[in-house]
């Protein structure tokens, strides 16, 4: 386990120093720079931009640059914002909590409906359910996120006024942030209706940012079942006279989770980046927006900041369900 | 009253290119404590006879007979939930692949301790104790130990004897056995197979194998099933059957047993089963039948007496000579007369 452990960490060295590159070339390819962009409408005189310029270091060699954004973010300095001033750093896990109760939410949405219908699917393959469904998650696959999120708003905010539009609660409720997430916050606070009210706002960003999950989940699950189902053991199983329910639910999807686990993690990487469209779309306050606006603002190293610690992210969580497959099946335990 | 009596049993199913009939008109009875053994090569249907009995077939087969009585219930009938109550329980079944036919997700307690929680209502210490009781029944070493091992850490042979355990928790009073040492080691096999002899002569529990080694027949069998292409040919006590055989198949499997070869090259049945597409009017066997004539091909041969094996056969062999065939000359076959 620890050799494994070891041999995984070891990867992401130079996945890490991959990211690094990719983040802080991509954003340097954008025409305009910071210095530009904050002078604004009315310009300014060469020299105060070629003192501004040689402040933030972007008149050095571009290598040297790297080098040494490089060598701080290995000391875990990940910069500061040149239009908040504050550090890259604390600006981001001050948005974290917001993205990430959103992608919960939407991760719970998908797997809690995702899974039983892949099950169901499997189970009466080839029946009206299972076509129906098939049918569905293809296009909730193909859906482009911002149409699906507008549609929504359109039907649900606007003609049927269920939802609101925007935010993550209303702005009649205001206390401290304990943990950063709003449905933890609005019940520690004990004001009557915050709880609803931030409950409210999550249903329509869950529903977008987790349709694509959902459908992911769905068709894998199926897949999977369909291929466990015809196996010698679900064959014994039954021959033990135990339920349709049991023999399903016990015997065929414990070993059915193990590709359905691989494939909510890589949706991991999906999640951040629809949360980039869902959160600019429905105001929400995380990460997704905050990178949208850094990038319009050019703000070099609140970007490259931001995406190296996505990238950690996302690398952390599919360490950490590579390590689960172990506990599912004891078998891949023992033989790594 | 037999312990098992199946009358007229076929099992068709439903495929892309039309109907098959895998099973075709078998019937056996089992008595308690018997050893009956279904023969056959692939293919034969023996296999889906006894699925079918158990209720293990897939939605595609469409099970009819004109009686299916285990223990006094009509099994034909019986709902789905029903059924799960003798299934499992009083009926039970082990399968040809032991390495596959356990879940890799259970540990061996747990998967032995099911058939126990859902038909005995067994507590969780109760399992535990009669789980290890089972394992050391079958003859597995440090029994509460292996309790909590999961499949991937048993050899085939422990396998087996956990499916056999598995089999056996609720003191089943059939057991069928589909081909249970076929895919391990000879030396194992023998252990296997002296194992379930032991259990069903300390049970007196009847015991259903169903195998395609004549050797394996000789050794264990009280009763012989033969079956081709599914349907019973013959069906005899084990020493009339090998001294004796009455249906040209069974005589045929029997010639191409290694230990009976005369010649240097080992005997075989020319062809192959008949499939979907290939199905044979009249006699099933005569397209590979060294004594098969134009009526064997023309007309469905009839089941003959208790005296003659019950062979489903035009001319039964008696002392190996076909009676009321009408000479070397009417087979159709002249070249599979030389070979043999």
């Amino acid at each position: 386990m620890f050799g494994f452990l070891f041999r995984r960490i070891g990867l992401v060295i130079p996945t890490f120093i991959g990211v690094s590159l990719v983040a802080f070339f991509l954003i340097r390819l954008l025409p305009g720079d910071p210095i530009l962009l904050m002078a604004g409408e009315r310009g300014l005189s060469p020299e105060r931009y070629a003192e501004l310029m040689g402040r933030y270091g972007f008149d050095r060699p571009i290598w040297e640059q790297y080098a040494g954004y490089l060598g701080s973010l290995i000391q875990g300095d990940f910069g500061t914002s040149i239009i908040t001033k504050k550090p890259v750093f604390e600006e981001f896990f001050a948005l974290f909590p917001a993205t990430v109760e959103l992608s919960i939410c939407a991760m719970i949405f998908a797997v809690v409906l995702g899974i039983p219908a892949g099950v169901v699917a499997a189970v009466k393959r080839g029946s009206g359910f299972d076509h129906g469904l098939m049918a569905t998650a293809l296009v909730g696959y193909s859906m482009p996120i911002f149409w699906w999120a507008l549609l929504l708003i359109i039907v649900f905010s606007g003609i049927l006024q269920w939802t609101p539009v925007s935010g993550r609660i209303s702005l009649l409720y205001f206390f401290p942030s304990v943990t950063g997430f709003m449905l933890i916050d609005s019940l520690i606070s004990g004001q009557k209706g915050a709880f609803a009210s931030a409950a409210s706002h999550l249903i329509l960003p869950t529903i977008v940012l987790g349709t694509i999950p959902l459908a992911v989940i769905a068709r894998q699950t199926r897949s999977a079942m369909l291929e466990v189902l015809s196996e010698d053991y679900i064959r014994t199983a039954r021959a033990k006279g135990l339920s349709p329910f049991r023999v399903v639910g016990v015997h065929a999807l414990r070993n059915a989770l193990i590709p359905v686990i691989t494939t909510i993690g890589l949706q991991i990487g999906v999640l951040i980046a629809g949360a980039i469209l869902t959160e600019t779309i429905f105001s929400w306050p995380g990460i997704g927006k905050w990178m949208v606006d850094s990038i319009f603002r050019r703000d070099y190293p609140a970007v490259q900041g931001g995406l190296v610690l996505i990238a950690l992210m996302v690398m952390v969580v599919n360490l950490i369900v590579d390590m689960l497959y172990g506990l599912i099946n004891p078998k891949i335990r023992h033989t790594r | 009253m037999p312990l098992l009596d199946i009358q007229n049993l076929s099992v068709d199913f439903k495929t892309a290119s039309g109907p098959f009939r895998a099973v075709d008109g078998v019937s056996m009875t089992v008595d308690a404590g018997e050893i009956v053994s279904i023969v056959g090569e692939s293919g034969s249907g023996k296999s889906v006879s006894m699925l079918a009995l158990m209720g293990l077939l897939p939605w595609t087969a469409t099970i009819t007979a004109d009686r299916m009585l285990f223990d006094g219930h009509e099994l034909a009938g019986l709902s789905a939930r029903q059924r799960r109550r003798i299934v499992g329980k009083d009926m039970a079944m082990i399968f040809q692949e032991p390495m596959s036919s356990l879940n890799p997700c259970f540990t061996v307690g747990f998967q032995i301790g099911e058939a126990l929680k859902v038909h005995l209502k067994l507590d969780r210490k109760a399992r535990r104790r009669r789980v290890i009781e089972l394992l050391e029944m079958v003859g597995i070493p440090a029994a509460a130990e292996r309790v909590d091992a999961f499949p991937h850490q048993l050899s085939g042979g422990m396998s087996q004897r956990v499916m056999i355990a598995m089999a056996i928790a609720c003191q089943p009073k059939l057991l069928i056995a589909d081909e249970p040492t076929t895919a391990l080691d000879v030396t194992i096999q023998a252990q296997i197979l002296e194992l379930l002899m032991q259990l069903q002569s300390e049970t007196g529990m009847g015991l259903v194998l169903i195998t395609h080694d004549m050797g394996v027949v000789a050794e264990t069998a009280h009763r012989v099933s033969v079956q081709y292409a599914g349907q019973k040919v013959e069906e005899q006590a084990v020493a009339g059957l090998f001294a004796d055989p009455h249906h040209p198949y069974t005589a045929a499997l029997l010639a191409a047993l290694p230990e009976r070869a005369t010649s240097r090259r080992l005997p075989s049945i020319p062809g192959v089963v008949p499939g979907q597409f290939d199905r044979p009017t009249g006699c099933l066997f005569s397209p590979r039948c060294k004594f098969a004539t134009e009526r064997c091909v023309t007309k469905v041969p009839p089941v003959q007496g208790r005296q003659a094996g019950y062979a489903l056969c035009h001319y039964p062999l008696a002392g190996g000579r076909p009676v009321g065939h009408p000479g070397p000359g009417a087979t159709i076959h002249p070249d599979l007369q030389e070979v043999a």
